[in-house]
């Protein structure tokens, strides 16, 4: 029980046809355009997902009843080559002030006009903490139950 | 694919119900076989699949075997993300190159 897990970070790796500063502004300014509807922490759907173009700006949810849902901040905005997000939402799928994992994507230019996007999610070992809290919430909704019903989403999809 | 596993080992209904037995406290088999409508086998070949996909573990305990689910959840929260993301960055390649006008085979 005492066993530390120590997941490795996601990593992901895409080239897409356009330049950096094109692939930089989709994914921030047209962040909405493509992040998917399924990705909320939240029962009332998504209406509109937002980056603030700036450090130190936040990046949430706003959903179908108004209410905001927030996942964390802008931790560095360089534009049109790294953007780093805090993502504070812990292991129990809710948004956590105390936990802090980050979110960088690199845009690379490869010339021919792709631009590489390199992706992290990293400390990902920092979802734990609060371990038995979440332990102790595993029978609640917000527990290992909400987890499944994302897990039979994903499967069901 | 530990993802693939994961999915697959809880799209099965009843074991879905032992894994949801589990995530009240560890369970040893005899125990999660009660008041379920399958052998007490047949609840053991569940657990070795949800052990197989990494949301299991098991140890021994005198000569009882004890299931939990994993005590932080970690695994399954990285294959979880991990799925999250492949589909976010498709969707986010999907919109650049939309925008870029111009479909590249």
């Amino acid at each position: 029980m005492s066993q530390t897990i120590q997941p490795a970070a996601i990593r992901k790796s895409l080239t897409v046809k356009a330049s950096p500063e094109k692939a930089f502004a989709v994914f921030t300014d047209g962040f909405d355009r493509w992040w998917p509807r399924s990705h909320t922490i939240d029962k009332s759907p998504l209406k509109r997902a937002v980056i603030e173009p700036r450090q130190g700006g936040r990046w949430y949810g706003l959903n179908e009843d108004g209410v905001e849902s927030p996942w964390g901040e802008v931790l560095a905005w360089e534009p049109p080559v790294r953007l780093l997000l805090a993502w504070r939402i812990n292991g129990k799928f809710t948004y956590d002030p105390a936990v802090l994992t980050e979110v960088e994507v690199r845009f690379t230019p490869e010339g021919d006009g792709l631009t590489r996007v390199d992706f992290e999610h990293r400390h990902l070992e920092r979802l734990g903490e609060g371990g038995e809290k979440a332990r102790a919430a595993m029978g609640g909704p917000g527990g290992w139950g909400g987890i499944l019903e994302r897990f039979k989403t994903a499967v069901e999809a | 694919m530990t993802n693939a596993l994961a999915f697959a080992a809880l799209a099965d209904p009843t074991r879905r119900e032992v894994f949801e037995r589990l995530a009240r406290g560890p369970r040893a088999v005899g125990d999660l076989a009660q008041g379920l409508p399958v052998s007490r086998p047949a609840v053991s070949q569940h657990l070795k699949v949800l052990k197989a996909a990494g949301l299991v573990t098991d140890r021994a305990e005198g000569a009882r075997r004890v299931y939990q689910i994993d005590p932080q959840g970690l695994g399954q929260i990285r294959a979880w993300l991990d799925r999250f993301w492949d589909q976010a960055l498709d969707a986010f390649k999907a919109e650049v190159e939309r925008d870029e006008g111009e479909p590249t085979s």
